[in-house]
């Protein structure tokens, strides 16, 4: 079995800064992590190479540094690392990003054929859940988004059980490999590796194909160029033109008082509606 | 690599090609699952009327879904909410949903009917559809936006969405492909006003495909015990935390206040990430869009991935010590202090308020 994990090296939300005056995203010293939602996927992964020995290759699409982040992931106890980087790249969006990605995972399966391509279920930057399905549409592989449970899995049958959360409840679905899974969040919790797979990465000779090595067929279809959406415009949200009450008090309850009383004399229908719910409440009690 | 490119030049105004000429009208996909359609094709509806009346055309729905009496019902429901007409897709192969035919189905009415500008609800189901069909017909797709507007000069949909950061917006267009598609999230639109007299053209199209060349199949459906649910997204009067809280056992006094109003609770990403309250309670983008009567955020600094889940509200509240905190430019009512002391403070006066005058009932 051979599975493939798609993951994206990402700036560390929590460090962002915005520039106060340029409204430009300040990126310099903000350390990079592996997307979080993919450590859902390669965990899941790498739970399958437990059970049935599956290889699992690891790529990603992005610029050089992105080669920490398939490092990483070896030390978790991925197999193989490669890493998709060539400036006809830059700029793409999830359309142009997918055309890339599922040309690797194609080229990938030239030699070693696939059974499951695993994705997150988004990142924490582009944050559109899209490149999944895109992958898999590209590839008419077989789309199972939002998987919260790998139920079992027919090695000779080839067929795949999961379960796939859908609004009001959970989806058991039943499909044929190959097929593309998007892990949901929560689902199982990644492993510390061993030191065998911290010293063999270290080691690891990464694989770093361009477009061409990776086989892509037509480069107009990758980076801005291939890319249908524009940004037109980026902006800082606007503050509401009338200004939040303050409501000013010595102490807390009689900044409390203040409030209620402004609240209740400028909405008096949220005083009905909150007075008739705490009634109803407590002739419930 | 799919973050916005911000020193792309502004955009000479385009000639409109006439392949893309070609493509008119709005369309919104109405999500039916399991004989329910999902509110957020209503809200849809309200949104793309108005694109549509500035573009002057027309608004379609799409419903896609098995035979029966509910695809009329719901089209006189699309009706109402301010669409012209319905394409009704009716098949056995669309009970549930799978990602094949509905993609399938729903690229074949585009192909055929060629709409410039097609929304869906950014629900499990429709971030599925939506990316299948929006690689399948090689056009551009903006997920989750919160603002959907007509460019006049370039005759193109303008969807603004959060972008990375934390306080930020971008505006994403979609030039040279057609249909402009985007997504856009529960409760994030308000619903529309219905108006019961309003009638529309129901158009019928067929699928065309075969059970047997489906590879996947539903084997059961496992529908959630609504109990346990919080129902966030519906609550009128929600109290919500954040990490100004400080430490968990600090949550306590949200929940305090929320019990005498008898509000939802919630919070913040970083409180979900820290264990303090389960996913499904977090507000944001990421989380629950909520549009409550009344909002109380206390310790929440007002992240744009957190204001955009909650501007809907039709009164906030904050409470946050720093007089600077970016809460205060969307909240209606500022207080400025120590979340700690003014919490229970308000639990207290709340109760005392609402108690008195109950008795003079
Ligand atoms: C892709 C992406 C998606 C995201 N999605 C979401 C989402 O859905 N929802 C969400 O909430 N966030 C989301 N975030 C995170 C978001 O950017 C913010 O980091 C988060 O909302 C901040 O949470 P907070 O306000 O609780 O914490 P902080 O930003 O740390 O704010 C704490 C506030 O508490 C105040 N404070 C401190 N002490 C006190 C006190 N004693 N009394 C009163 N006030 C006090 C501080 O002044 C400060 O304003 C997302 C981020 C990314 C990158
Ligand atoms: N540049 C990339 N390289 C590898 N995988 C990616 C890349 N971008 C997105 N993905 C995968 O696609 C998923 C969804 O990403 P997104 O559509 O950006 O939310 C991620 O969780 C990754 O598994």
């Amino acid at each position: 079995m051979h599975v493939v994990v798609c993951i994206k090296q990402v700036p560390d939300s929590a460090q962002i800064r915005v520039h106060p005056v340029t409204n430009t995203i300040m990126r310099q010293g903000v350390p990079t992590i592996i997307n979080p939602y993919d450590l859902f996927a390669l965990e899941e992964a790498l739970r399958l190479k437990d059970q049935f020995g599956a290889k699992v290759t690891v790529l990603t699409m992005g610029p050089k540094m992105a080669d920490q982040a398939l490092r990483k992931a070896l030390t978790f106890g991925a197999d193989e690392a490669i890493l998709l980087t060539d400036r006809a790249f830059a700029g793409s969006d999830t359309l142009a990003t997918s055309y890339a990605l599922s040309s690797a995972v194609a080229k990938i399966g030239q030699t070693d054929p696939i059974d499951i391509v695993f994705c997150g279920k988004q990142t924490i930057d582009g944050d559109t859940a899209q490149v999944g399905p895109g992958i898999a549409t590209r590839l008419n592989l077989q789309q199972l988004t939002y998987v919260s449970k790998i139920v079992s899995i027919d090695k000779d049958a080839r067929q795949i059980v999961v379960h796939r959360r859908a609004e009001g409840g959970v989806q058991v679905l039943k499909t044929a490999m190959p097929c593309l899974i998007t892990m949901l969040e929560d689902t199982n919790h990644i492993r510390f590796g061993t030191m065998a797979d911290a010293f063999r990465a270290a080691r690891y000779t990464l694989t770093e194909w361009s477009a061409t090595e990776a086989g892509v067929p037509d480069v107009t279809h990758c980076g801005l160029r291939g890319s249908p959406t524009v940004v037109k415009k980026v902006f800082a949200p606007t503050a509401k033109t009338v200004k939040a009450t303050p409501i000013a008090g010595d102490t807390p309850e009689s900044l409390s008082q203040t409030l209620i009383d402004t609240l209740f004399s400028a909405h008096p229908g949220l005083q009905e509606d909150l007075e008739s719910r705490v009634a109803s409440n407590s002739q419930g009690a | 690599m799919t973050e916005p490119a911000t020193s792309r030049p502004a955009g000479r105004p385009v000639e409109i090609d006439e392949r893309i000429a070609a493509y008119k009208g709005v369309w919104v996909f109405i999500e039916t699952e399991r004989g329910h359609v999902h509110p957020v094709s209503w809200e849809l509806i309200g949104e793309g009327r108005k694109l549509a009346n500035t573009l002057g055309v027309d608004v379609w729905g799409v419903i896609l879904g098995p035979q029966g009496e509910a695809n009329i019902a719901a089209a006189n429901e699309a009706f109402a909410h301010g669409a012209d007409g319905v394409y009704l897709m009716e098949d056995p192969i669309l009970a549930e949903y799978r990602t094949v035919p509905f993609n399938k189905g729903l690229c074949n009415l585009v192909n055929t009917y060629k709409p410039e500008i097609l929304l869906l609800g950014a629900t499990t189901l429709g971030r599925d559809l939506a990316s299948a069909v929006a690689t399948t017909l090689a056009t551009g797709l903006t997920a989750d936006c919160t603002a959907l507007a007509i460019d006049l000069d370039t005759h193109s949909m303008a969807a603004t969405r959060p972008t990375f950061g934390g306080s930020l917006l971008c505006t994403i267009h979609t030039l040279k492909a057609r249909p402009q598609m985007a997504t856009v999230r529960p409760r994030v639109m308000a619903m529309p006003p219905k108006l019961s007299d309003r009638t529309g053209k129901i158009v019928n199209v067929a699928l065309g495909m075969q059970e047997q060349d489906i590879i996947t199949k539903v084997l059961d459906y496992i529908p959630d015990r609504n109990q346990d649910q919080a129902q966030l997204a519906f609550a009128d009067f929600i109290v919500a935390g954040g990490r100004g809280l400080g430490k968990v056992e600090n949550f306590r006094l949200v929940t305090d206040l929320a019990a005498v109003l008898g509000a939802e609770v919630g919070g913040t990403r970083p409180l979900v990430q820290g264990g303090w309250i389960p996913q499904e309670r977090q507000i944001g983008q990421t989380g629950k869009t909520i549009r409550p009567k009344l909002y109380i955020a206390a310790g929440i600094s007002g992240a744009i991935q957190h204001r955009v889940g909650v501007e809907g509200a039709d009164c906030i509240i904050a409470i946050n010590s720093d007089p600077n905190a970016p809460i205060f430019d969307f909240a209606h009512y500022a207080l400025v202090g120590d979340a700690m002391k003014i919490l229970p403070a308000l639990t207290e006066a709340f109760r005392n308020r609402l108690s008195v005058n109950r008795k003079t009932i």
